[in-house]
């Protein structure tokens, strides 16, 4: 097992166990800091797949300011360490279908060969030209009308943050 | 330094949500300077600005217009849909001004997010990228949840709109994470470059990302399109939000999932057409059944038409299954039809109720015939038109959909929708009975025909009646929209 | 390629450890007089006044969403300086029209006062 290996794998137990604390951690500012943890690891993936861009990204908007959302929103609903009860319906469900999927995904991969359309940007590409101008490129060329549709969609968020949070419109 | 190509832009493909958008901006700036009581000039403005993009649209019809580097495809099967999305924001303009007024609930926002939400539902048309399309269901999304909520002061509203936010959210990830897995495996996110990757590369095509990612499609527009079993946020989420909401919901974003979901599946997956009709007849099968057995239970009529709704989506899918000329231009035909009854029938609920007090019950709707026959008439037209009676829109409509399944060997398919649309007329025919053979219980003073609901509910009738007398001349314009 | 981001993690391992050592350090070395004066949280040295553990207003939250929604606006803007002298007009015009459409937003939430704290 080679370095690089090795440290994929650290990472990705620390992505598993930081992923399984969110959604175990009765104190939900517990379970929100674990979510910042699970999106660092994430970040770290990006960097490993020669996506610094994306890691970049990952941290300054998903662990930076959706973080402070979703930590305002715990403290807007001033939600407490979570009462004793215990939603337990569909554990017996839900671990069986958890169970068959992985089971499946096992599956799939030991049989059969997962290797889709191989792409013009390989990681040399990107080391020479830069992921943050790839990046620019098909965006400012190819996929012009999804990013122009983008700012329509950021302006309908904008409304719907005053029309549905603010107090009087 | 060498300069990038620029890509060839052709403003011409977008112009119908351009006119949309550019509108629906210039109404966002006016709406903050207008006092509350003068809001309703901004539908009327909202009115020309969808009247200017039917004009393109229906302009452009036969002369398909490609653009951004195949992006975006504006073709006879966009231009049909986007008459379906216009028809359906300006009847809910029209029956919103009166609704807003009386829930005070009157913010002028609600005619920019109408706009932006058919600027979505028009760019899940015309889309021929799954980016494209991706972003329009987004854009159309986002501007749902809002107005699924926009009764700020009602309890039940800010329920809807937080539940299908949390719902609709959900279900995106299952389209995206499709649409990701679809472009790993074949990658490209054009639609046509995928169907060119499948049929170039047929070893490969059995691959499973590839049945994965098609298979979290289909999860993701039964989402959006409230097919059985992913149905659980309608019958919530259309009794809570605004009822013209409501009316919008059920018919123009239905359209506009089944708009994307065609394109993708005909165009991009044809190769797998044995699996997702396979699939999508099982769908259909639940949707039909599950619609209306669940509808025959309900008092609140807002619930029985959510409930109807899931039902006339499974019709729809059946057309899908079929997957051939009739039954898919069956399906267009059939969205048309469905848009002029359903909001129909929304505008006679909305004028039934007062503020406060919905009257949502079937019971309330107790000797309309007396107090109001012509009301009580045109809500007996739309519900036979629901039902599938002769000679509305609605019998024409299933009729095409099912003779497209038998002309593809689904027998057994048709004879379910048809025992299933049997069991419908139960539901519908309550109200009826309710409306006609109970004596009034309230003298219905407060209800009042104000001219913008007189010419909704005359277009209404009008549309379900021709449609349902004429339909050769429509189901032609279908039959040319679906050749993509 | 990871050699490029050893600096990086270097440096996040330095962090942890001066985290770290310096508080189990202090536990091990220094000296223990626990008073429940000095349990108190820090309130500027007044006394603490209620807990701080109150329900936040939801003016926060309509600042933070705004935030994210410009924020994300800024995002779009990184890649596109890079490239900005060889997209030459066509680039101005286009991000010019997407800061546009986002400049009615913000022209929206100015005038409704979104961004006054009431």
């Amino acid at each position: 097992m080679d370095i690089q290996t090795l440290f994929f794998a650290v990472v990705a137990a620390v992505a598993i166990l930081s992923g399984i604390l969110v959604i175990t951690c009765r104190n939900p500012i517990n379970s929100a800091l674990s979510l910042v943890m699970t999106f660092f690891c994430l970040a770290t993936f990006y960097v490993m797949l020669d996506a610094p861009f994306m890691a970049a990204i990952q941290v300054i908007v998903y662990a930076g300011a959706i973080m402070v959302l979703i930590i305002f929103v715990i403290m807007l609903l001033n939600v407490r360490v979570e009462s004793g009860k215990k939603y337990t319906h569909g554990v017996l469900i839900g671990s069986i279908m958890a169970v068959l999927l992985l089971f499946e995904a096992f599956y799939f991969l030991n049989r059969s060969s997962l290797t889709g359309a191989r792409g013009m940007i390989d990681a040399n590409v990107v080391q020479n030209v830069g992921h943050v101008e790839l990046i620019g490129r098909a965006m400012y060329t190819d996929f012009l009308l999804p990013f122009e549709i983008t700012s329509i969609l950021l302006l309908v968020a904008i409304i719907g943050a005053v029309i549905l949070a603010k107090k009087k419109i | 330094m060498e300069t990038i190509a620029i890509p060839a832009v052709n403003l011409a493909a977008i112009m119908p949500e351009t006119v949309l958008s550019v509108v629906g901006m210039i109404l966002l700036l006016i709406n903050v300077f207008l006092p509350t009581e003068k809001k309703a000039y901004l539908g009327y403005l909202s009115l020309i600005g969808i009247a200017v993009s039917l004009f393109y649209t229906m302009n452009g019809w036969g002369t398909p217009q490609e653009g951004f580097n195949g992006s975006v495809l504006l073709d006879n099967f966009s231009h049909f849909f986007n008459v379906i999305f216009l028809l359906c924001s300006a009847l809910t303009i029209l029956i919103a001004d009166q609704y807003v007024q009386r829930e005070e609930c009157n913010h002028g926002e609600l005619y920019p997010l109408i706009l932006f939400a058919t600027t979505g539902m028009m760019f899940m048309a015309s889309g021929t990228d799954l980016m494209t399309i991706f972003l329009g269901l987004e854009v159309l999304s986002i501007a749902l949840y809002i107005l699924a909520g926009f009764a700020r002061n009602n309890v039940k509203s800010n329920e809807a709109g937080l539940k299908y936010f949390l719902l609709g959210a959900f279900s995106t990830c299952f389209l995206l994470y499709g649409m990701a897995l679809t472009y790993g495996a074949t990658g490209t996110t054009k639609i046509a470059g995928i169907a060119q990757f499948i049929a170039q590369n047929s070893i490969l095509s059995k691959n499973p990302i590839l049945l994965v990612g098609m298979l979290l499609m289909a999860v993701g527009f039964s989402f959006k399109i409230a097919a059985a079993p992913f149905h659980m946020w309608t019958p919530d989420v259309y009794e809570g939000a605004p009822t013209p909401i409501t009316a919008f919901m059920s018919a123009g974003p239905k359209a506009a999932g089944f708009a994307a979901f065609l394109r993708v599946f005909l165009v991009a997956l044809p190769m797998f057409k044995a699996e997702w009709t396979s699939l999508l007849w099982a769908l259909a099968v639940l949707t039909m059944t599950f619609g209306n057995i669940t509808a025959i239970y309900q008092n609140n009529i807002k619930r029985m038409l959510a409930y109807s709704s899931i039902a006339h989506a499974g019709y729809a899918l059946v057309g899908f299954v079929a997957a051939n000329e009739v039954g898919v231009a069956g399906i267009l035909f059939y969205l048309l039809s469905y848009t002029f009854m359903n909001l129909g029938a929304f505008a006679i609920i909305i004028l039934v109720g007062k503020k406060g007090e919905p009257n949502n019950n079937v019971s309330d709707y107790a000797g309309l015939s007396v107090k109001h026959p012509a009301l009580a008439l045109a809500m007996s037209v739309f519900l036979f038109s629901l039902m599938g009676i002769p000679p509305t829109a609605g019998f024409v409509g299933k009729f095409y959909l099912f003779s497209g399944a038998i002309k593809s060997g689904y027998i057994w398919l048709a004879i379910i929708g048809v025992l299933n649309s049997a069991a419908s007329v139960y539901y519908y025919l309550r109200v009826m009975v309710f409306m006609y053979m109970k004596a009034p219980e309230e003298d219905f003073a407060w209800l009042k025909v104000t001219p913008a609901f007189f010419v909704t509910v005359v277009i209404a009738i009008a549309g379900v009646l021709v449609l349902g007398v004429a339909p050769q001349y429509f189901l032609k314009l279908a039959q040319i929209a679906v050749m993509i | 390629m990871l050699g490029a981001y050893l600096p990086i993690i270097v440096l996040v391992i330095v962090a942890a450890l001066f985290g770290l050592v310096s508080v189990v350090m202090s536990s091990i070395i220094g000296q223990k007089k626990p008073s429940p004066v000095k349990l108190q949280p820090y309130e500027c040295g007044c006394e603490p006044v209620g807990s701080a553990r109150e329900r936040f207003s939801i003016k926060f939250y309509l600042i933070a969403m705004l935030f994210i929604l410009f924020d994300i606006e800024c995002v779009f803007l990184y890649p596109w300086a890079v490239l900005y002298k060889r997209l030459g007009l066509f680039g101005l015009a286009e991000m010019g029209l997407f800061i546009v459409i986002l400049f009615v937003g913000y022209i929206y939430v100015w005038k409704k006062g979104a961004l006054e704290w009431e």
